[in-house]
């Protein structure tokens, strides 16, 4: 089971807040097929907020395929947004964590770092792209 | 969809001044709604009305489509806590609520017992030494054992602490969320409204400003800025609401009925609070200058 944490400064609506962190858990593979969700009434109470801004978030995700309910009984994780990477993720990690020690190691800040990371990913990803175009068009 | 309450054309006198004037308004079934307004803009009397209370000068009040002044049979629907939670001061809780089972036909004394119970309330103490926050806890769980299908609260926060403040909000989400209970609360509080409502009335100098689903009201309102405004019409803008102005620059909140492409203005989104704010201020500007005989 998780629990909802509500972000009181953020602009990003209730409902929306709360679906994110669901489809958060199932990303990282902390909700499975199977897992309920916590009862409306429960998720009211606790973040005091109206059921019914639970409920919406729930019906959303239902749409969305993600979850069913079940009348009586609950919310019911249906499929996960894990893909195959989620095995890869931990060793990924590991390289990340000894890239960022290397990083930190030759001076450069946390935000030069984010910068970096960002910079570089914005980039393989244009380049990954263009790649993919050019091989669509031979 | 079931109506819960409905107001037309619904007014007040007090001697030779209208507390509540021309009110129309609708409230759907399953709504949490927030009753909004400066003090003396008639939300307690709109309350009182709707509990049978006070006989309307003018217009209708109906709740479930019955008039609970006239038609007493309505009453056992509704749950009222009126302001500062008035109760017996002398009596325990636990006598309150064995009292609420001999003056109800409907009564749930289990759930009140339970509520209490889980909220540490102690049963054998006079209400009266128990403190603000507990007694309003007492009250919330007398009207919730009633089973109403419309409860109404009178400003029920607004002399709680802000940890009283959460648990009594706590409490009243939970229930609400197992009775499907229609809720119609005044406050001025408008960041608990914000997560609690889903349905708003604003009311001002004895009239309704706006009213309507939370989600809706807020889509239809945005913040322009740009330069200043000659009082044109903007494309997409259906009514100005509060415009202020420096020499080369305005801010309006308007109500929007399509999309502002204009590119001399940029378009923010705006929250619960902006529209409430807005619509209290517009008045209270014109009031003020008119007083002072200074134009607007």
């Amino acid at each position: 089971m998780i629990e909802f944490v509500l972000d009181g400064r953020s602009k990003v609506n209730t409902y929306v807040q709360l679906i994110q962190q669901v489809k958060q858990a199932l990303r990282v593979g902390l909700l499975t097929p199977g897992d309920q969700l916590p009862k409306v009434r429960d998720v009211a109470q606790s973040l005091a907020i109206n059921p019914n801004t639970v409920l919406k978030a729930y019906r959303e995700l239902e749409i969305e395929g993600l979850v069913e309910g079940r009348p009586g009984v609950g919310t019911f994780i249906r499929r996960t947004l894990a893909g195959p990477s989620l095995a890869n993720q931990a060793e990924l990690r590991e390289e990340l964590v000894a890239w960022v020690h290397r990083a930190r190691a030759a001076g450069l800040a946390p935000e030069d770092v984010t910068a970096l990371v960002e910079t570089t990913m914005r980039a393989a990803l244009a380049a990954e792209a263009s790649r993919g175009e050019t091989v669509r068009a031979e | 969809m079931e109506i819960a309450l409905e107001a037309e054309q619904l007014g007040k006198r007090y001697g030779k001044s209208w507390a509540l004037r021309d009110c129309s308004l609708r409230l759907p079934a399953g709504r949490i709604a927030a009753l909004v307004g400066p003090n003396g803009a008639g939300k307690s009397t709109l309350l009182h009305l709707a509990v049978g209370l006070l006989k309307p000068d003018a217009g209708t009040i109906r709740v479930f489509g019955q008039s609970p002044y006239d038609n007493p049979a309505v009453l056992p629907e509704i749950g009222f806590v009126a302001q500062d939670t008035p109760l017996y001061r002398d009596f325990t809780a636990a006598e309150l609520v064995h009292l609420g089972g001999r003056m109800n036909r409907r009564w749930d004394a289990a759930l009140a017992r339970d509520r209490l119970g889980q909220l540490g309330i102690p049963p054998r103490l006079p209400v009266g030494k128990l403190s603000g926050g507990q007694r309003a806890q007492v009250a919330l769980a007398l009207a919730l054992a009633k089973r109403p299908r419309l409860l109404l609260l009178d400003e029920p926060v607004a002399s709680l602490d802000p940890l009283a403040r959460r648990e009594f909000l706590q409490s009243l989400m939970g229930s609400v969320a197992e009775s499907e209970t229609t809720v119609l609360l005044s406050s001025h509080l408008l960041a608990d409204l914000e997560r609690t409502c889903d349905h708003l009335i604003v009311l001002n100098a004895a009239q309704v400003r706006l009213t309507g689903a939370v989600d809706d009201l807020v889509a239809a309102h945005r913040q322009l800025v740009g330069p200043r405004h000659d009082g044109r019409p903007v494309g997409g803008v259906a009514a100005v609401v509060r415009a202020s102005h420096t020499d080369r620059q305005s801010t309006l909140l308007v109500r929007v009925d399509g999309p502002v492409n204009d590119p001399a203005w940029t378009v923010h989104d705006v929250g619960l609070e902006d529209v409430v704010l807005a619509y209290l201020a517009d008045d209270a500007q014109q009031n003020r200058h008119s007083e002072w005989e200074v134009p607007a």
